[in-house]
């Protein structure tokens, strides 16, 4: 897997939030790349920039220096209209809060995503059924957010993102609003995603519970990457069945 | 979904909604009766001008309008226009204000009519009651039923005093208001004459009819050359000139149209604000959309549909309010007119209304920053 082409290549990452004295450099030079198959955590302390690398490696924010190759397309000088081109050709976004539009009901919070991909009618409700049933959602198809519970709500959030088949998904905390069990559910949806879809997933986090999914953690401290683990293939799927396994005891 | 996403951004929050709604029904409704008003009073003023059966007219030099033909024109004129090649007939008219005498005391003012019905040039129209032969009979009048009562009278039959003639209601019209509130009051021209205590050869206005083919231009160029004190006016200007008299010298129209404008102005203010607010509530979703990789046209889409549904809806509630408001005002001194015209231009300037309120809204979510989807 790690011979794979990376479908998301950083390299000199610097970002400056802020002006005058509020000025931040919150990412002070990364370098990472992004193969399919994969899920990567993203882990580090709270304020070390995790949240900022992850918007600029999804073409949300634009890097202060430092390049950035999504698919193939060096982003440098793109306009804001064709970076977000770029997030509806490639990307899928899960976030903390699971941002759904409680206005629409589950079905139509994941036809929405394709939506705004161009993709109507029968064929797209079709489609996000099937992924919603795929997340164990199909029961749930015409609930209200506010009618789900919030792992629930994170699953339709994995279903939205992933609809449209992107190469990369990107989570941010996608655990931190959600209690053990739909953490572990959350977490092993987006392994699953990763290693029998063949996405490259990463995900932010600072929740020990997510690290035996992980095919590689990546440290991040004050915007800097002070260490990567890659977890031996061999170990995977135990691991993680061991997971499960507690989870089930602990129910 | 885009619609689909307006309509629930839109019904989400039902207080708003009904701003929004009362916001637009408000101002259509004051723009429908405003317009409305200018058209049932243009309707008015012009209305035996419109029915007249003339090509041309010859008014003394200044009429200002129907009821205001200035001074006052003799047989000459009229011989002279006979003699001019291309015209058919010169139908004298006599128009002018004079007092109504009611029976049971006190005045109103009215405007007498005088005109012959043989010539066919102008005679009252929608008769309910009686015909214009009725007319013919001694002191016979027609009036309109609208202004019996404050004629002092109940109907056909009855008697008052003109000036210091008698006269006798033996037909009703329907629907020939006056908007100078001075109801017309039709009579052949020889009793108009002697009512008016006038010279048996002298009328107000002199009705052209052409033949089929003349030029209208070339005999109204001749007719200037042999009437020194007159001047000729095709119907079309006469019609435009009694307009300007009643609506812009007064101010009525002006005022009339001012609130129409007023009532844009307020519409497009309360929808534009409920709209920012709504896209302000929902910018968080807005801004998801964005980080999901909509185009910034999609986002658009959806607060032009949330518009545009806004508009329909007020449009049909303003509609409805606005027709029982017209349908009240028929029996009133000033009624409202509603054309299919008027309602198509009202909703072009709803759907009008609706978009320019957009644009407050629009500028806001193109200020979104996709950023802020990660800091909630
Ligand atoms: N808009 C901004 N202006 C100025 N500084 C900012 C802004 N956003 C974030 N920062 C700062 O940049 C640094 C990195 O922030 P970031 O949100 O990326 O951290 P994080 O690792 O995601 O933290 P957490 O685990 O708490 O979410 C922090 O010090 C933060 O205070
Ligand atoms: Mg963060």
């Amino acid at each position: 897997m790690t011979t794979s082409k990376p479908v998301l290549e950083a390299k000199g990452i610097v970002k400056e939030l802020g002006r005058g004295a509020g000025k931040v450099v919150a990412v002070k030079g990364v370098d990472l790349s992004l193969v399919p198959g994969e899920l990567t955590l993203l882990m580090g302390p709270s304020g070390s920039g995790k949240t900022t690398l992850l918007s600029i490696l999804g073409c949300i924010m634009t890097p202060t220096e430092g390049s950035l190759t999504v698919a193939g397309t060096n982003t440098e000088g793109l306009s804001a209209e064709q970076l977000a081109e770029l997030r509806r050709a490639h990307i899928g976004f899960i976030f903390q809060s699971y941002n759904l539009f409680p206005t629409l009901s589950a079905l139509e919070n994941v036809r929405i995503a394709l939506d705004v991909r161009g993709q109507k009618g029968y064929k797209a409700a079709a489609r996000s059924e099937d992924v919603l049933r795929e997340v164990g959602l199909g029961a749930r198809l015409m609930n209200y957010p506010g009618n789900l519970s919030g792992g629930e709500q994170q699953r339709v959030a994995v279903a939205r993102a992933i609809v449209s088949s992107p190469s990369i998904v990107l989570a941010d905390e996608p655990t931190a609003a959600l209690d053990s069990e739909n953490g572990h559910a959350v977490m092993e949806l987006l392994a699953r995603i990763a290693h029998e879809q063949n996405r490259s997933v990463l995900a932010v986090t600072h929740d020990p519970r997510t690290l035996g999914y992980a095919d590689r953690v990546v440290k991040i401290e004050d915007g800097l990457i002070v260490g990567e683990e890659r977890r031996p293939q061999g170990l995977d799927a135990p691991e993680i069945t061991d997971l499960t396994k507690r989870r089930k005891a602990h129910a | 979904m885009v619609l689909t996403l307006a309509f629930r951004n839109l019904f989400h929050d039902r207080v708003r909604l009904t701003v929004t709604l009362v916001g637009i029904l408000f101002s259509i409704v004051l723009v429908a009766v405003q317009l409305g008003l200018y058209l049932g009073a243009s309707r008015m003023i012009t209305a035996n001008i419109d029915q007249a059966d003339a090509t041309l007219w010859i008014t003394a030099f200044g009429a200002k309008s129907f009821e205001d033909g200035g001074a006052l024109l003799s047989t000459r004129e009229r011989h002279q226009a006979l003699a001019t090649p291309g015209v058919v007939s010169v139908t004298p008219i006599v128009v002018k204000f004079a007092e109504w005498r009611k029976p049971e005391g006190g005045s109103t003012r009215v405007v007498v009519v005088g005109s012959d019905a043989e010539d066919g040039a102008l005679k009252p129209w929608n008769l309910v009651k009686g015909t214009w032969e009725d007319i013919k009979a001694p002191d016979a009048i027609a009036v309109d039923r609208t202004y019996l009562s404050d004629f002092g009278v109940h109907g056909i039959g009855d008697s008052a005093q003109i000036d210091f003639g008698r006269v006798k209601i033996n037909a009703l019209t329907d629907g020939i208001r006056s908007f100078t509130q001075s109801p017309y009051v039709y009579m052949p021209l020889s009793r108009a004459r002697q009512l008016l205590n006038l010279p048996s050869d002298i009328a107000t206005f002199h009705l052209v009819k052409l033949a089929p083919n003349a030029d209208v231009e070339a005999v109204r160029k001749q007719l200037l050359n042999r009437l020194e004190s007159a001047e000729v006016l095709t119907k079309e200007e006469f019609h435009d000139r009694s307009l300007k008299q009643w609506l812009f010298r007064t101010g009525a129209g002006v005022a009339l149209i001012g609130g129409a404008l007023l009532g844009i102005l307020v519409g497009t203010v309360i929808v534009a604000q409920t709209l920012y607010s709504s896209t302000k509530d929902h910018i968080n979703e807005f801004a998801t959309l964005r980080a999901l990789g909509s185009s910034s046209g999609y986002i658009h889409k959806v607060i032009l549909a949330q518009a545009g549904l806004s508009a329909i809806l007020g449009y049909m509630l303003g509609m409805i309010l606005a027709g029982v408001i017209v349908f009240a005002s028929q029996s009133t001194p000033l009624p409202i007119l509603m054309t299919p015209q008027l309602a198509a231009a009202l909703f072009t300037v709803t759907v009008f209304m609706c978009a320019i309120s957009a644009i407050s809204a629009i500028v806001k979510v193109t200020k979104i920053d996709p950023a802020t989807v990660f800091s909630r």
